[in-house]
């Protein structure tokens, strides 16, 4: 499945019941749907995993409900949030516990919004950028297990990062300023 | 894609981190949902029509599905036990 389809063709093509594109779909969103339950509503992991299956299946069961195709990002986020708020709601019957704050939510919500805004830009970096970038940021990795993974000195690997992130800033701001672009990555 | 907003490294660093990967093993098991689903349907269907399948299902679930065929993951079971009290009418 290539990563050019937009999510409005992505949904049109689980609609139509290709595999491919609902793989395709969960990859792309796992991270979103993961991070607001996790961040957002700080959900224990076991909580998590039952929130992150259940939308899931209701986004592969009502995706014909779906309006516009183009809304599915907001659609997900909604999904994720009702069954968040009705699991920790569920967990406050048994154990008194505290909800995060609405306003607290809605803005770590709108950093996630940015967060995946950048990731759909990664795709134009390298393999290579996007696999060190994304091991050390999102993964939390440490030079020394970057370097072995990648079979690159450990010495070496701060500065690949700091000039992956210098060509994606300049991609971002070529994406901002298209006439200011400078060609591939 | 929305241009975010403030473009220094920092700042690009704060976001990437933000969206760690989901558990490989959800995410597999989200991209099985329209599979599993598909063995659902079948077996929903065979119950209803194969008397002696749905007792089977009904003594021993697990055993049932292996038997069958399917792979009897928690989901399934739960899916198919979920199921079951519709079938008894």
């Amino acid at each position: 499945m290539t990563m050019e389809l937009s999510d409005a063709q992505l949904v049109g093509r689980c609609r139509n019941g290709e595999a491919a594109a609902w793989n395709e779909l969960v990859e792309r969103f796992s991270r979103y749907v993961y991070a607001i339950a996790v961040r957002a509503y700080r959900l224990a992991e076991h909580d998590a995993e039952d929130v992150f299956q259940d939308v899931f299946a209701r986004a592969y069961e009502r995706l014909g409900s779906l309006r516009d195709d183009e809304a599915i990002r907001p659609w997900l986020a909604q999904l994720t949030r009702n069954a968040c708020v009705d699991r920790l709601r569920a967990a406050a019957r048994e154990q008194p516990t505290e909800e995060p704050a609405a306003e607290e939510t809605d803005a770590m919500l709108e950093q996630l919004d940015e967060a995946l805004d950048l990731q759909a830009g990664l795709e134009s970096l390298s393999e290579d950028c996007r696999d060190i970038l994304d091991r050390f940021f999102a993964r939390d990795e440490s030079y020394r297990i970057i370097g072995e993974a990648l079979d690159l000195p450990a010495g070496t690997i701060a500065s690949r990062i700091s000039r992956c992130l210098g060509k994606l800033r300049e991609k971002l701001e070529g994406r901002k300023n298209p006439a200011d672009a400078s060609g591939e990555l | 894609m929305s241009a975010p907003s403030g473009y220094d490294e920092e700042r690009l660093g704060e976001l990437l981190s933000l969206l760690p990967p989901a558990p490989a093993g959800w995410v597999r098991a989200a991209q099985e949902l329209p599979a599993a689903r598909l063995g659902l349907d079948e077996i929903v269907e065979r119950a209803r029509v194969d008397a002696e399948f749905r007792v089977l299902l009904v003594a021993d679930l697990e055993a049932a599905l292996a038997e069958a065929g399917f792979e009897p993951t928690a989901e399934l079971l739960d899916a198919v036990r979920a199921c079951l009290p519709d079938l008894d009418q």
